[in-house]
């Protein structure tokens, strides 16, 4: 033992309970009893000493213990103590894992964590995901023995109470289950992914954030401003997720609005509402507000005139929209009169927020006679009588800031203790507008700097467009996980399509006598015309009908004919992956070569017909790189420049069809026609080389095909694998046709196109 | 011979007059020349020509066109009778026959082959012949076409032609001011003028979403219905959801934005 004693009897008593020798615990062993024996009971505190006295005998140094001393109590505060075998339970189970380090990270952020979560059913959801959690990322050799710790665990744990500030436990379990499946088997990603330093972490935690989110309500907002206030601008928003300690504030700038990318709601008011208020203001200032020369003036006389130019706005804000008062209200905040001690602290901020309450507020209550005389020589400027508005200016109103200041400035207000309770008003921008500085000051950051142009980057390809990849395990989309470049397929020797169709000139003569089959030329029946070709009898006989009987007869008695049009758009999307290359089964031809001549042929057919229609090709080599190469687009004729790009087709990599679906889908997604059909040539199954599980990128494909129907496209499939069967069908459901005998291949495909658009 | 009396406008209809236009179509009426007028839905067309109709003194006679609307509709034919047939005038014929006004409101929904009888009564010719009948008729001397259409939602396949078009002076109406607009409500209804100025307020907000998800603003004709309705106990922002935001979308982000209008004007 060591050799303190204790004066207190009942202290010397509980140190001999927590049984103990690590000094840093005995220096602050006073301190934390204090703390315990003000929150906890009795039985509370023997289980407290007993739970000290087990950790503290881990095996794993002090630090634990003295996470668990100090923030047991506050948890037990915050949930009730009840909840101390449930977390014993949690960290006998990480001590008897390899886990063992995560628990001191456990321990530090429990108090905090306990804080958000408000109750122990809460606590011990947390408590159970966090064993989930462990349980599935803890790596084992042989498996039935765990060897290798969780990497992510320690970075979850540290993470948790900002995640719970963000998130409900169920989407904290949504966020977890994510990163779990996609990186439970890579330690370095995994840590990535649980310390919010990966993209698509950030990502998942945004979709699965409460609170109204800024993407969500764009629109509204920008009908808002377009409605209410005849503006518009760009909305920008910043990410509050990250920034713990800095907290930005709304502001405006020559490139757009910048927003919070989400608001929770705050009493009644709602998220969009809170949105829909700083926009208000925002454009006040912009209508109202003239930048102001602020070299002379103090950060405190700056700060004045801010409030007061703020007032201003608002107030002419709720002359334009009355019920706006009722929301500035609700949310600036009610400084309590005598919250600010002016002997200790600096009172300026509260001072300027109560004043800014009682210029909106007419019910304000404030007994401040410099108050209330200000308050009375505001409104003066602003009406100077009950008929007669004024709009006042921001140079006016500046004045009354000033001498407002000077008139109630305390000694105190220098001090470095600063109040910040209460003062400030959520829905206001920063005011960086209102300020120009002709010399650059030392204090202020300047933003009306220009910056440096970057120097422009020669745009060698398109940027790429990202598509989500839907993850069937968890039946939710993967955010931005596909990358596809697009480009135009490069140029070979368009004589050779030529060749190909000169080869194929009996076939193509046979084809000829169905496509003027299939040429428009459908007759419609016009009926209920007073002039035209035939008399249409059945109405006819009603008239006369109606006639004998009395009645006014009908006089549209005729129909007459017009010829219906034919309004199909088609998108031909072929497979360019490396099986392409192999020959096929019974002719000395590649598979490619085969594709070449049947696309040339069917090309030729639809041109024929005179059906728009758009040739493209795909192959990807891993998720950060699917290439979609135009072939042939909507806009332009089956002529030499498309048949040159058909002659270069070469294979190569893999095929992720789903992503390239739905990059085709955007453009045959943008056509007017009536239908519109997506032909999918393919040989194999959608695989790709990131790709381990081979159902994911075919259930990838059927939820991209769900896509297509949706938008009103209609996608087939052909397949040139003759063992398509086992899964084709779960792509394209009944779409989809075999082809056994891929020789034939160029005189089927043109079969079937017309055979599906007859 | 048809009986005149039953066209004449009786009542002075209320009209605000915006601009000069009261003067400007008494001068085309001393003359003759067709009107057309064109403007937004609800903005006060008919409204107008009913006005002129009573201060000249002259019957009215109102066509509503449809696409349906065949060229014996405006003309007249021939109806069957158990001992033969006997001619009936169509409402263009009536109105050449009496010397009234002969108004078509929306033109444009009537085909195109319709809207080419009326030609010949709008040159120097004012005749109308009747092929069928074997009739040329000679306008009555107090015999005026007047034709009206919205240009807001008239498509490719709905566009006068220019044949008819130049055949008519025009007047250009759209929502009045502000002010006046609240005035014409107020007066409309008997409405306070301040709860009128709102109706006008919220008016604005919808005319300002015009092509972000609007085909049309909300029209005077609308601001009338809502203060009909406050003005019978409803309450304002209830009034004015109903007869001001619900009629004119579907559109969720739209509708939410105007309710909000609506809440932040009646506060």
């Amino acid at each position: 033992m060591t050799e303190t004693a204790y004066q207190h009897p009942l202290m010397a008593a509980y140190w001999k309970q927590l049984d103990t020798r690590f000094p840093q615990v005995e220096t602050v062993f006073d301190d934390l009893m204090a703390e315990a024996l003000a929150v906890l009971t009795r039985d509370g505190i023997d289980a407290y000493l007993e739970a000290g006295r087990i950790i503290g005998k881990l095996g794993r140094g002090v630090e634990p213990m003295l996470a668990f001393m100090e923030e047991w109590p506050s948890t037990a505060k915050a949930i009730g103590e009840a909840a101390l075998p449930a977390v014993m339970a949690l960290i006998q189970r990480m001590q008897k894992s390899p886990n063992g380090s995560a628990i001191e990270p456990f321990l530090q952020t429990l108090a905090p964590v306990a804080r958000r979560l408000h109750s122990q059913a809460q606590l011990q959801r947390y408590l159970d995901l966090t064993l989930d959690f462990m349980a599935r990322t803890t790596g084992s050799i042989h498996g039935h023995h765990t060897t290798f710790p969780s990497p992510g665990l320690p970075d979850f744990l540290a993470q948790a109470p900002n995640l719970l500030n963000q998130l409900t436990l169920s989407g904290l379990k949504n966020w977890v289950e994510y990163g779990i499946r996609n990186y439970g088997s890579h330690p370095e990603r995994q840590k990535d992914y649980f310390s919010l330093q990966s993209a698509d972490s950030r990502a998942v935690l945004q979709r699965e954030r409460h609170g109204t989110l800024l993407v969500d309500v764009e629109r509204k907002l920008d009908l808002y401003l377009r409605g209410l206030w005849r503006d518009s601008d760009q909305l920008v928003p910043y990410s509050t997720a990250f920034d713990e300690l800095r907290k930005p504030i709304p502001y405006y700038d020559k490139l757009g609005i910048r927003l919070p990318d989400v608001y929770d709601d705050i009493g009644e008011i709602s998220g969009i509402d809170r949105y829909r208020t700083v926009l208000a203001h925002i454009v006040g200032h912009r209508r109202w507000s003239e930048a102001q020369v602020a070299d002379n003036w103090s950060p405190f006389q700056r700060m004045a005139v801010e409030f007061f130019e703020d007032c201003r706005i608002d107030t002419l804000l709720i002359r334009e929209y009355p019920g706006l008062r009722r929301l500035f209200l609700a949310l600036h905040p009610k400084p309590a009169e005598n919250a600010c001690d002016p002997e200790t602290t600096s009172c300026l901020r509260h001072r300027m927020a109560m004043l800014s309450r009682a210029l909106l507020d007419p019910d304000h209550g404030y007994t401040d006679a410099a108050l209330n005389d200000f308050v009375g020589r505001f409104h003066a400027v602003m009406a100077p009588s009950e008929s007669e508005r004024r709009e006042s200016s921001t140079k006016e109103i500046a004045a009354l800031a000033l001498s407002y200041v000077a008139k109630t400035g305390l000694q105190s207000d220098q001090f470095a203790r600063v109040h910040f309770d209460d003062t400030v008003v959520d829905y206001r921008d920063d005011n960086r507008q209102l300020w120009t500085f002709i010399e650059a000051g030392d204090e202020e950051e300047s933003f009306d700097e220009t910056r440096k142009a970057e120097p422009d980057q020669e745009i060698r390809s398109l940027p790429p467009r990202h598509y989500p990849e839907w993850d069937y395990r968890s039946q939710t989309y993967r955010p931005d996980w596909v990358s596809v470049y697009e480009a135009l397929h490069p140029q070979g020797n368009a004589a050779d399509i030529d060749r190909l169709l000169a080869k194929h000139d009996a076939l193509a003569k046979r084809l000829k006598r169905m496509l003027d089959l299939l040429k428009p030329q459908g007759r419609v029946r016009i009926r209920y015309q007073e002039e035209g070709s035939e008399l249409d009898l059945d109405v006819a006989i009603r008239s006369l009908i109606d006639f004998k009987g009395g009645a006014t007869p009908d006089p549209r008695i005729n129909m007459s004919h017009t010829t219906a049009g034919r309004d199909i758009s088609v998108m031909l999307l072929l497979d360019l992956s490396q099986s392409l290359n192999e020959t096929a089964a019974g002719s000395g031809q590649t598979i490619l070569e085969l594709s070449q001549e049947a696309v040339s042929l069917l090309a030729w057919a639809i041109d024929k017909i005179g059906d728009p229609f758009a040739i493209a090709g795909f192959h990807s080599n891993t998720r950060h790189d699917v290439r979609y190469l135009h072939i042939k687009g909507y806009g332009e004729h089956w002529g030499d420049d498309a048949k040159a790009r058909l002659a270069a087709m070469a294979a190569g990599y893999s095929t992720r069809m789903g992503a390239a679906m739905r990059h085709a889908a955007h453009y045959l997604g943008a056509r007017t026609a009536d239908k519109k059909l997506m032909l999918v040539l393919t040989d194999g199954m959608p695989s790709d080389v990131d790709a381990h599980d081979e159902r994911l990128l075919i259930e990838d494909a059927r939820q991209a095909v769900k896509e297509l129907d949706q938008q009103g496209i209609f996608p087939y499939c052909i397949s040139l694998d003759p063992k398509a069967d086992e899964y084709v069908g779960d792509i394209f459901g009944r779409h989809y046709t075999v082809i056994d005998h891929i020789e034939r291949l160029p005189e089927r495909l043109p079969q079937l196109f017309m055979a599906l658009t007859k | 011979m048809t009986d005149k009396d039953q066209y004449k406008v009786e009542q002075e209809p209320f009209y605000q007059q915006q601009k000069n236009e009261v003067a400007l179509y008494e001068a085309a009426y001393r003359n003759r020349l067709p009107v057309m007028v064109k403007g937004p839905t609800g903005c006060g067309k008919s409204r107008f020509v009913e006005y002129m109709a009573w201060k000249l003194g002259k019957p009215l006679i109102t066509v509503a066109c449809n696409e349906d609307m065949t060229a014996s509709d405006l003309v007249g034919r021939y109806l069957l009778e158990a001992n033969g047939t006997r001619w009936l005038d169509g409402p263009l014929t009536v109105a050449a026959r009496i010397g009234a006004i002969c108004y078509l409101d929306e033109i444009v929904e009537a085909r195109q082959d319709t809207t080419v009888v009326i030609h010949p009564l709008t040159d120097h010719r004012r005749t109308l012949p009747l092929d069928k009948k074997g009739e040329l008729i000679h306008a009555h001397p107090d015999f005026q076409l007047v034709i009206s259409y919205n240009p807001g939602y008239q498509t490719l396949m709905k566009d006068l032609k220019q044949s008819t078009k130049q055949r008519f002076t025009a007047f250009d109406f759209d929502y009045p001011d502000a002010a006046l607009e609240a005035q014409i409500v107020a007066k409309e209804t008997g409405m306070d003028e301040a709860v009128a100025a709102k109706l006008v307020k919220i008016g604005g907000v919808a005319r300002g979403l015009k092509g972000h998800g609007l085909d049309e603003g909300i029209s005077t004709r609308l601001l009338v219905y809502a203060a009909t309705l406050i003005k019978d106990g409803v309450d304002p922002t209830d009034a004015c959801r109903m007869a001001m935001v619900r009629p004119i979308t579907d559109d969720a982000d739209i509708r939410d934005t105007l309710d909000h209008a609506i809440d932040a004007t009646f506060a």
